[in-house]
């Protein structure tokens, strides 16, 4: 006869199984990341730009180029995908039309990041004449997780009870006005969420800044929104790949420095939405 | 005074008619029951007053609803709500502090001085019986009243933006005997001042505050009289079936 109680330990052991094999490798990754690179970690190679052919040095400007690149990203995705957001959920009829932008929408966050990167290139750096420009970079990041803020704030505005709209709408509120004073506040960890992916994806991805903005080596910071700028994920590709004789732990530092700096812009939006949180009251 | 004249009075959800030709008026400052089995068109009807049903996708609509001798239809939907407040089945405080949520209508109508908003506040709670209670925890989560007075709280904060009528949907459906009592003493009070309709699943308290009851079945406006003679020698026997409890 069978033994429901034996089923769901074996039931638990796989979900267990499949929880730990996600852990692990996350877990390796960082543990190898911080044992090779935390060793390269010092206040030159947090400051200084990189010297001797980026054998020697620091990646002062790399550093400060993912900074400007994804703070342009967002300045630019969030209020874009926000707004397209609170129309799509808010004043948007559903009809054949609006559910096939919302389809396209969640396909496009899909779409690999090199074809972003073209887009970027065809768009940005040639049609618009920016050249390969931190402008030309953040917009192309920007345009690449505009449908991640999308989707995530769709969800965030969705999930706020129907029953709070209709209550501000009855005592003679306007629709706007029940948007601005009680779904926003009550959607903006949500919207948070979307934003740490966003940043997440935009301070990682080496594709689509490869051709838009990508300094192979740049000894300076940029001095305007017009100047190339080096950037992490492109820097540790060049110096894995392109450039031979690079010390093992200037690369893993590199790798380590994304990492810490990815998670800590995480960090500061974790702790806003935290806050936000803490007033959910229902 | 007639506050609502209604005519002909007829609501479709996409083909399902919801409401049948239906033509009463209702005077100013009384209370009107409104009583019926579920499904016969009560809360639709409540619902269509005040201009909330037009949120409702397939929401149509024909005849004549005239309030203050204006046609509902042709006022902006704002201004209909404002002037015709609602308070729901279940208590709907928002996820703001006590104060905020009395105040909330109050600001969005552009009143931001805080001394008048205070008194409006508080004027509101005393109308709603609730003051006493909660006079020192303004500031707290409306979620942490009970639900007898989070649903006094809904009726504070209905009555501080001063409509000319208000519209209660079953309102004591989720609360217990003493919180009903209280609720319907504040409705009886209210009547001073504003035109009250009443929908209530519960034919006692239909009989119990209602200057006048109307007996809706399925979307039918069957028969509307004072309270006592629905009570005592209704016209309709299917009225009379209903309120002894023999179906619905």
């Amino acid at each position: 006869m069978r033994n429901p109680y034996r089923t769901e330990r074996i039931a638990f052991s796989l979900l267990f199984l499949a929880t730990l094999l996600i852990v692990v490798p996350v877990g390796l990754i960082i543990v190898i990341i911080i044992q090779k690179g935390l060793p390269a970690i010092n206040w030159q190679f947090l400051t200084d730009i990189p010297r001797q052919g980026m054998r020697a040095g620091g990646i002062f400007p790399a550093i400060v180029g993912t900074i400007y690149l994804v703070a342009g990203a967002i300045l630019f995705a969030l209020p874009i995908g926000l707004f397209a957001a609170i129309y799509l959920s808010e004043y948007s009829k559903d009809n054949f039309l609006t559910r096939l932008i919302r389809l396209a929408i969640v396909n496009l966050a899909g779409v690999p990041s090199v074809v972003y990167g073209l887009f970027g290139l065809a768009l940005f750096v040639v049609f618009f004449k920016f050249g390969a420009s931190i402008l030309s970079g953040s917009l192309t990041l920007g345009i690449m997780i505009i449908p991640v803020i999308i989707t995530a704030s769709r969800e965030a505005l969705e999930s706020v009870p129907y029953t709070f709209r209709e209550v501000s709408l009855s005592l003679g509120a306007s629709k706007w006005q029940t948007i601005r004073h009680i779904v926003l506040p009550n959607a903006i960890p949500g919207i948070l969420t979307g934003t740490i992916l966003g940043i997440g994806r935009a301070a990682g991805e080496t594709a689509p800044i490869l051709f838009t903005v990508a300094a192979f080596y740049l000894p300076q910071l940029p001095k305007s929104i017009f100047d190339q700028a080096m950037a992490l994920p492109y820097h540790l590709y060049v110096i894995s790949t392109q450039v031979p004789n690079v010390e093992e732990k200037i690369r893993y530092g590199t790798a380590f420095v994304l990492v810490a700096l990815v998670l800590f812009m995480n960090l500061v939006a974790i702790v806003i939405r935290y806050n936000f949180r803490k007033r959910k009251k229902w | 005074m007639v506050k609502f004249q209604i005519k002909d009075f007829s609501v479709w959800y996409g083909s399902v008619p919801a409401l049948k030709n239906v033509n009463m008026d209702v005077e100013a400052n009384e209370i009107l029951s409104v009583i019926g089995p579920s499904n016969s068109g009560k809360t639709t009807f409540l619902r269509t007053l005040n201009r909330l049903s037009d949120l409702q996708s397939g929401f149509r609509m024909s005849g004549d609803v005239k309030f203050d001798n204006q046609d509902i239809a042709g006022l902006d939907a704002g201004v209909v709500r404002k002037r015709i407040g609602m308070v729901f089945a279940l208590p709907l405080p928002l996820p703001l502090s006590i104060f905020d949520n009395v105040a909330y209508g109050v600001r969005m109508h552009g009143l931001k001085d805080k001394r008048e908003l205070a008194v409006r506040v508080e004027e509101s709670l005393k109308q709603a019986y609730l003051w006493e209670e909660v006079k020192d925890r303004l500031g707290e989560s409306a979620f942490k009243l009970s639900g007898g007075q989070q649903q006094r709280l809904c009726i504070a904060r209905t009555l501080a933006v001063e409509p000319e009528v208000v519209l209660f949907d079953e309102p004591c459906s989720g609360l217990d005997p003493i919180s009903t009592a209280k609720v319907e003493d504040a409705m009886v009070e209210l009547k001073k001042r504003y035109t009250i309709i009443l929908v209530t699943n519960n034919v006692k308290q239909a009989a119990r505050v209602g200057d006048r009851t109307a007996f809706f079945l399925g979307g039918e406006l069957i028969e509307m009289d004072s309270t006592e003679k629905i009570f005592t020698t209704p016209k309709d026997k299917r009225t009379d079936d209903y309120i002894r409890g023999k179906f619905g």
